[in-house]
């Protein structure tokens, strides 16, 4: 990477463009943009039921409700729109709204559209649902079984999917295995529910039979696709923009694209724009939530703790339909299912199965807090059951440094990275000796304390072909093969030499455009604060492509990488033009502090803004190569290839390392964790401004926590929704997340342009699991499943309680 | 206390930021919508109408509290601060906004309105709170992106530099 003059922008913890907006109360989301006069309100009537039938709806007193447009049911949208695409091949559909069924609280059954919300959510009590209610199908279990009646009528069961994979020889590495290790896994459903929800504003366009549609949608932008044939248009005629502000998504707002279709379909029957804001009840009971998964993870294991073969059976519990991109959770990970392991013998089972509970999707993590909850409380068990330390299995497991780029089992190719040696770091630097010992000076004070560690490899910038790993060889060859990951960015000059920079990537407050300053800025040799960005999204004016919007680490390694090639492309073009200009080769031309000079002659020079106006004012100075106005990059990396016809998937292009470890310590009496000590180890490539890398892994430790010790979707065996407020669905406070040690090492990604990897999501992966490996450690237990909740611990201290004699205290 | 007319609207007069401002509004109206959507101060936020996230806290005659939990109608005749009347000049932050900004102790901002008009309560009756205080304090408010340590930071940083401001006051 050159460094333009004498410093680089990037590396540098700047201070972000957007705060100054923010802070000021002058951001611009989506309840905060104006909207077409005659804009109305939708409000939703949702299932309070977990599965019925739905044999009549009355809407007749709503419709005549005060301030009332128009009441939508499933009758119109099925009308108007067709089932939105599912991802696997089973005779499912999936509508926004119920058809004929409800099958999970929450569901939307009726839309009101009035002239303010108000007066749409009055209208809701007047109209009449006669349900039906049927069984409900909660545990992801009992979806297995055949006898049970399926929740989509033409399914036949509830298994959507079932799909054995085999990598190496597994077979003989088990049987000749010395240990067989094994864990059993509930990993239960959560997200990471962002302060701001959902919202839409549609508008219907009968002349041109045209949607236009600003939603607080993140992507990724496969999406599209499904919302323009769900609502019977070809895509130029979706025209889908996203706010310039976005109050959290962290994946979840990828879930708001069934409300597009609905909401439009909502629009296009009321003739006017319609606006729709979700409320945190909405949010909480039927926006989305990652999926819940039962895993059986066996480990084939040598007599020093060494892992052969893993042999996984997943049953992914993806609600109660498959709303695209799902399966994709169970997916995401599939190339990296042996983590940061050398392990060359693989089996798995994967299936698929439908419940009565919301459908899942995208969440900060994705497939990787499920993924690596089994394999790493597998890698603890294997200490234990081998009376080994701990660090020496993770250790003696490691990729080792001379293996990269390491093509895993399962067909991953890890780009980068250096285990051991930051394994070594994060032992010494974050004072792992001192934490033992303070193990074992609070057991000897009778404390009950626990030390856990994990090792995780965080995968990033996604191949849009891994989701076709759910399909066989046979079927995907029939589709044709799926791969790549196209990310953009435009660099322009304005004719007073000002540069823009554009890109498609959709940022819910991660600070793109202030990183996308600094990589401009220093192609140029300009300061970050000459450059203006824009990073919301129009689809019908900007460039873009499916793997477009935010989400999967993608933007420091890839949608960083297309800016600096397009600012690149641009300053060779001015560059040229300049050595006309100056007399000197290109190749002695550098841009430094605003200005075009000639190497080791400084007085030789041009005004940048000068010379970067020069292709508007004066397009005949310069040659037809050379005219530079406007640039833009689409760059996909070679390496993200389709799954082999053997299943074998590169399903991300970047793999950063996390050495986590933690001491906990755990309340005799009320069984609640205090989190005492934790250090986090992070390779993630070149790191672009260390203050947001920083936020990223604190927040995501955050939200490891919540996920660790509070936070559960949790639902009544008749399938009622249990977690419907913040009061209900704890997320950690101030008084509960404590200052991680943040290290680093650094190996950058040789397959990417600025060298840096993703690292959103790593610590959703590595925090839930390390903190699980503590509190195993401190009770000496085996199984244990998260949300771990004082009551759930204060099990394993206190004696069983009996319940006291019913019929005596009756009596007395 | 007046008696009021669900069905009618009524006038609600107040100081908001410091200048008397007028609308009508029903009584069930939220303060939240009637801020945002009657007198276009959509900076502050609304996070989930039952009172837990913190996201829509306004200081309300010198107190802080929850907008979405208070009528528009319950605000008539109040001295009302918003996160648009906290920075001395457009274009130019407080002491308190930029701490923030220095720690970067937001990312998405959406929760950032609510902490910092908590802030400014709790630093003008505490000027030199430590640690575990302010992290009690606090605790009233969910913030999803930044695992809180940038927010503590700023927030200690801040009531350093505002000691220091009055010392020269």
């Amino acid at each position: 990477m050159s460094k333009a003059g004498d410093k680089s922008w990037i590396g540098q913890s700047v201070e972000r463009i957007e705060d100054l907006t923010l802070l000021a109360g002058r951001g611009r989301y989506i309840d905060d943009i104006g909207v077409p006069p005659g804009t109305l309100h939708a409000a939703i009537l949702r299932s309070p039921h977990a599965h019925a039938e739905i044999r009549a709806i009355n809407t007749e007193a709503a419709r005549r409700a005060p301030g009332v447009a128009t009441v939508i049911t499933a009758a119109e949208v099925t009308k108007l729109s067709t089932s939105l695409v599912v991802g696997v091949k089973a005779p499912i559909e999936c509508w926004p709204i119920a058809a004929g069924r409800v099958r999970y609280v929450g569901e939307p059954v009726a839309v009101v559209v009035a002239a303010d919300r108000y007066l749409a959510e009055d209208a809701l009590e007047l109209i009449e649902v006669d349900y039906a209610p049927l069984p409900a199908i909660v545990d992801p279990l009992a979806a297995l079984d055949p006898q049970l009646p399926p929740l989509h009528e033409g399914l036949g069961g509830n298994i959507a999917s079932d799909r054995s994979f085999r990598y190496g020889d597994p077979e003989r590495a088990f049987a000749e295995a010395a240990r067989k290790v094994c864990v059993s896994i509930r990993y239960p459903r959560n997200s990471c529910t962002p302060i701001e929800t959902y919202g839409i504003v549609a508008v219907y366009d009968p002349s041109e039979d045209a949607y236009d549609v600003l939603a607080n949608f993140q992507g990724p932008f496969s999406l599209h696709p499904v919302m323009a044939r769900a609502l019977k248009v070809p895509g130029n005629r979706l025209r889908l923009r996203t706010p310039p502000d976005s109050g959290g998504s962290f994946g979840i707002k990828q879930g708001v694209f069934p409300y597009v279709v609905l909401i439009g379909v909502a629009a296009r029957v009321a003739g006017r724009p319609v606006k729709w804001v979700e409320d945190r009840l909405e949010h909480l009971c039927a926006s989305v939530s990652a999926t819940n998964r039962v895993t059986q993870l066996e480990a084939a294991v040598d007599a020093d703790g060494r892992v052969r073969a893993l042999s996984f059976d997943q049953i992914e519990d993806v609600g109660a339909h498959i709303r695209a991109p799902e399966p994709a959770t169970l997916y995401r990970m599939h190339g990296n299912l042996t983590g940061a392991y050398d392990i060359r013998h693989v089996a798995v089972r994967n299936r698929v199965v439908l419940t009565n509970k919301t459908p899942t999707g995208l969440n900060r993590g994705f497939g990787g807090p499920q993924m690596y909850y089994a394999l790493e409380r597998l890698m603890q068990r294997v200490a234990v059951e081998l009376k080994l330390d701990p660090i020496d299995v993770i250790r003696r497991n490691l990729v080792t440094a001379k293996a990269f780029p390491y093509r895993t089992a399962s067909g991953a190719l890890l780009d980068s990275g250096d285990y051991s040696h930051a394994l070594d770091v994060a032992l010494a630097d974050g004072g792992f000796a001192e934490l033992k010992k303070r193990r074992d000076a609070a057991r000897a004070q009778g404390r009950i304390y626990g030390i856990g560690c994990t090792a995780v490899v965080e995968p990033s910038v996604s191949n849009m072909g891994y989701i076709t790993t759910v399909l066989t060889a046979e079927d995907r060859r029939r589709a044709g093969a799926k791969n790549g990951a196209q990310a953009t960015a435009t660099v322009a000059f304005d004719p007073l030499g000002g540069v823009s920079v554009h890109t498609a990537s959709a940022p819910q407050g991660q600070g793109h455009r202030t990183v996308l300053a600094q990589i401009v800025a220093d192609a140029f040799g300009l300061a970050p604060s000459d450059i203006r960005t824009v990073s919301e999204i129009d689809t019908a004016r900007d460039a873009w492509s499916i793997a477009s919007g935010n989400y999967s680490s993608r933007f420091a390694a890839a949608v960083g990488g297309a800016a600096h090639l397009a600012a690149t492309r641009l300053k060779e073009k001015l560059a040229r033009t300049a050595a006309a200009q100056l007399n000197v080769p290109p190749a002695e031309i550098e841009f430094v502090g605003g200005r075009v000079r000639a190497r080791g002659n400084p007085d030789n020079s041009i005004p940048f803004a000068r010379l970067a106006a020069t292709s508007h004012w004066s397009p005949g100075m310069v040659t037809d190569d050379n005219q530079a106005l406007r640039e833009t990059v689409f760059w996909t990396p070679p390496e993200l290839t389709a799954p082999t016809e053997a299943d074998e998937v590169n399903s991300s292009l970047c793999h950063g390392f996390i050495f986590d470890f933690c001491g906990i310590e755990i309340d005799r009496v009320t069984g609640a964790v205090r989190i005492d000590k934790y250090v986090t180890m992070h390779d993630c490539g070149c790191v672009l401004h260390p203050g947001m890398v920083a936020g990223q892994i604190t927040g995501g430790f955050a939200q490891g926590i919540g996920a660790a010790l509070y936070e559960e979707f949790a639902y009544s065996p008749d399938g009622a929704f249990l977690a419907g407020t913040f009061a209900d669905y704890l997320l950690p406070t101030t008084t509960e997340v404590p200052a991680p040690t943040i290290l680093h090492v650094e190996t950058p990604s040789p397959f990417t342009p600025l060298g840096a990897k993703g690292v959103g999501e790593g610590n959703c992966m590595s925090t839930p699991v390390c903190l699980a490996n503590a509190v195993a450690d401190a009770l000496g237990i085996a199984a244990i499943d998260l949300p771990m909740t004082p009551a759930k611990l204060a099990a394993h201290i206190h004696p069983a309680e009996h319940a006291p004699d019913r019929a005596r205290a009756g009596r007395s | 206390m007046p008696r009021l007319s669900a069905d009618a609207r009524h006038r609600i007069r107040l100081t908001l930021n410091g200048r008397t401002v007028e609308a009508v509004a029903e009584p069930r109206m939220l303060l939240t919508d009637f801020l945002r959507h009657n007198l276009a101060m959509t900076g502050t936020h609304v996070g989930c109408e039952h009172g837990v996230c913190g996201a829509c806290t306004v200081e309300i005659d010198g107190v802080p509290a929850r907008a979405c939990l208070t009528l528009a109608v319950q605000a008539d005749g109040a001295d009302i601060r918003t996160i648009e009347g906290l920075a001395p000049a457009p274009g130019r932050l407080s002491i308190l906004q930029e701490a923030f900004r220095r720690h970067h102790a937001l990312q998405c901002g959406f929760c950032t309105a609510g902490i910092l008009l908590s802030l400014e309560c709790y630093l003008r009756d505490n000027p030199s709170p430590d640690e575990a205080a302010l992290r009690d304090y606090l605790g009233g408010h969910l913030c999803r992106c930044t695992g809180y340590v940038p927010i503590i930071a700023a927030a200690l940083d801040a009531a350093a530099r505002l000691r220091e401001a009055h010392k020269h006051a």
